[in-house]
């Protein structure tokens, strides 16, 4: 059977797809970055997301699913905790990567090794998104 | 104008702990009944600098804060370069009253946070005569770990991501500066430091089975622990407090791990109150 296009609220498809812009026009973070190159891959329920990281820039980012494409890592989580994540005041215990993944909401998997010698860049990649609430509405 | 000085003054006090020589760096300000305060695993007594400088504990309180060895400007003995370093139940408990002996604390209170909030419960159970209140921030007697801690100790891995890890548990309520200044405490850690503290808090130090002899009649309890810490979460400490007669608990709104230096305005509505109560018992000669 053929992958289908794997379908996610419209909402969160425009936060992800709006990270290479959060993420390269802000300075400081790519800066933190600057020394990282990775792909990774984002799951937003069904729907993958492939994220090349170059220099701390996002260079590009697909949506799949893409069967035969490398990642590092994956970070895999429901719609649900998507949205709770990138509300711009999360709730307690849906505020954080760790907090989601210690209640099981959001799955780490793959190479460790480039998310944990890099965690505050990506902490604050992954919650850039946060920021487009204030500018949608 | 004249400058402005914060009103903490730092020395050094000499002390022997584990047989060996130690200099350990602390800070005080403020006057009244003593109030030591106990920083965070792979912290230092910074945490405390706004308790520090509010009046409305200075007035009543003289408030210490010392740096557990290996920390902020405490030297490491002699020699550490050959060693791991690791905190147990038995040194912490042994760094906290010979500190409290040195400086001929009279029954203080005491003030601790995270691994800070694990040892009070130890010290209220084997050691409550000694002090006249102990405060317990973001403490259970045992709470289930989340990450590895190999992490926190190789040489390929930057110690900066002892802040990327500490970083999710503040509250996203809390001012920017101070999220960036409590994280700065984590990049200044020694390498193995942070990892040292949470053998305490991971392997040596569950407290389960001691917690039922504690009696707050000797000494009063109080838990505090703020709705943002995943760490030690709310529920955590509640579990602990069901099993100790007559602890207090307060679930702190809009706080993480980190509440005296996340959030210091925001922690002083649940703290203060805390004090006053501290102070009404020993008026009334508790």
């Amino acid at each position: 059977m053929m992958p289908s296009q794997a379908s996610t609220s419209n909402d969160l498809a425009a936060m992800i797809e709006h990270l290479p812009d959060l993420v390269n026009g802000d300075a400081a973070l790519v800066r933190r970055g600057r020394t990282l190159t990775v792909d990774v891959l984002i799951e937003i329920g069904a729907a993958p997301y492939y994220l090349s990281i170059a220099a701390g820039r996002i260079a590009r980012i697909e949506r799949g699913p893409l069967l035969t494409r490398s990642w590092s890592f994956a970070i895999r989580g429901s719609e649900h905790a998507w949205r709770q994540f990138w509300l711009p005041m999360p709730p307690p215990h849906f505020h954080d990567l760790f907090a989601l993944a210690k209640r099981g909401e959001f799955r780490i998997e793959g190479d460790f090794y480039p998310l944990m010698s890099n965690l505050l860049y990506f902490k604050d990649v992954l919650s850039a998104p946060r920021r487009l609430a204030g500018e949608a509405h | 104008m004249p400058a402005q000085i914060d009103p903490i003054v730092g020395r050094y006090v000499h002390v022997t702990l584990q047989g060996r020589p130690h200099r350990l760096y602390f800070e005080e300000a403020g006057a009244g009944i003593p109030l030591v305060c106990l920083h965070t695993a792979g912290a230092d007594g910074r945490q405390f600098r706004h308790l520090m400088t509010d009046t409305a504990v200075t007035d009543g309180f003289r408030v210490l804060t010392f740096d557990l060895p290996w920390h902020g400007k405490s030297t490491p003995p002699d020699g550490w370069q050959d060693e791991d370093y690791r905190l147990t139940t038995a040194t912490y408990t042994e760094a906290i009253r010979t500190f409290c002996a040195a400086l001929d604390l009279e029954r203080p209170a005491v003030l601790g946070c995270s691994i800070g909030g694990r040892i009070v419960l130890s010290l209220a159970a084997h050691h409550a005569a000694e002090f006249r209140a102990l405060i317990g921030l973001e403490s259970a007697a045992f709470q289930e770990s989340w990450y590895d801690t190999d992490w926190l100790y190789r040489p390929d891995v930057h110690g900066e991501v002892c802040a990327g890890l500490v970083s999710g548990l503040i509250a996203p309520q809390s001012p920017p500066t101070a999220r960036w200044e409590t994280l700065w405490h984590y990049l200044q850690g020694g390498p193995g430091v942070f990892k040292g503290d949470l053998y305490f808090y991971r392997v040596d130090g569950d407290l389960r089975d001691q917690i039922g002899r504690i009696d707050t009649r000797t000494c009063p309890l109080y838990l505090l622990t703020g709705e943002y810490d995943f760490s030690c979460t709310p529920e955590d400490t509640i579990r602990t407090a069901q099993q100790i007669s007559g602890v207090e608990v307060v679930v702190m709104r809009e706080l993480g791990h980190f509440p005296m230096s996340e959030n210091p305005q925001q922690f002083r509505g649940y703290i203060l109150p805390v004090l006053e109560r501290i102070r009404n018992d020993s008026r009334a000669g508790r």
